[in-house]
């Protein structure tokens, strides 16, 4: 992984969570802001799988589990979009904090997914 | 008036559902990779690991559905045991084969320490579960 790359993801994960939780409490339904930051969120974990298939052939290799790495990354590609038909079929205002939700659980899997790559615990 | 609360409740139980679903999903991978990577290391942990993350999935599929017997079962489960594991965690880790093991190590399983390396969300989550049965199986009686 690359760590700007990452911390950018996570504070973008992050503002996103932020914003579509205090929408969804406010009493807003989906719109176009909150699904379309929930789907930049997404295409930022789809950018990071590319980034985890071509690092290890440039030098930049994980010092941790790579199975662990994988079923993080895999399970956080999954989570946006389910998270936005979620919102496109269920239009009331809880589907915004469910969209917040989802990106709060972005931003938790891309820092556990840099300490697997980057930092050995034990 | 009758109408509003109604929704209101339907929809908070949606987000429920949802935060229960991530939860089952990093339960079931974590637990999953465990045992497929380390087993051996801490059998009893691990299976108690993988026992959590079988009974969060149910979950999320009884409060998602409406099954609320089976909500209540599991949702109590998950509270006793992420006191119960929790508790031992801290208190005598060596019973588990946790011993240093921090809530974030390798060790880890969802409940050590009352779920801290999940942001306490097993110890809240549970909690806000009855509340909702409750609050619910209330609404239903008065209707």
């Amino acid at each position: 992984m690359i760590l700007p790359f990452t911390i950018v993801q996570l504070v973008l994960a992050c503002v996103v969570g932020l914003l579509c939780v205090a929408l969804g409490l406010a009493g807003r339904k989906p719109n176009d802001l909150t699904v379309l930051s929930v789907a930049l969120v997404g295409l930022l974990v789809i950018a990071q799988v590319v980034t985890a298939i071509v690092a290890p052939f440039v030098g930049n290799e994980p010092t941790g589990s790579l199975l662990e790495f994988w079923m993080y990354l895999g399970t956080a590609a999954i989570i946006p979009p389910l998270a936005i038909v979620w919102a496109l079929i269920e239009r009331n205002r809880w589907s915004n904090v469910v969209l917040g939700a989802a990106a709060f659980a972005i931003a938790v899997m891309t820092w556990r997914m840099e300490q697997i790559w980057s930092v050995q615990l034990a | 008036m009758s109408a509003q609360p109604r929704t209101r409740a339907s929809g908070i139980g949606r987000v429920l559902v949802a935060v229960y679903a991530v939860l089952a999903m990093a339960a079931l991978g974590r637990s999953i990779f465990q045992i497929i990577d380390r087993f051996d290391e801490a059998p009893i942990a691990y299976s108690l690991s993988a026992a959590a993350a079988v009974v969060y999935v149910l979950a999320t599929i009884a409060l998602a559905t409406g099954w609320d017997r089976l909500a209540w079962v599991t949702v109590s489960f998950e509270l006793v045991g992420v006191l119960v594991i929790g508790t031992i965690s801290v208190v005598a880790p060596e019973l588990l084969a946790l011993q240093g093991a921090s809530p974030f190590g390798p060790k880890a399983t969802v409940w050590s320490v009352y779920g801290a390396g999940y942001l306490f969300i097993p110890l809240v989550l549970p909690v806000l579960g009855i509340l909702w049965l409750r609050k619910r199986s209330r609404a239903s009686v008065e209707a």
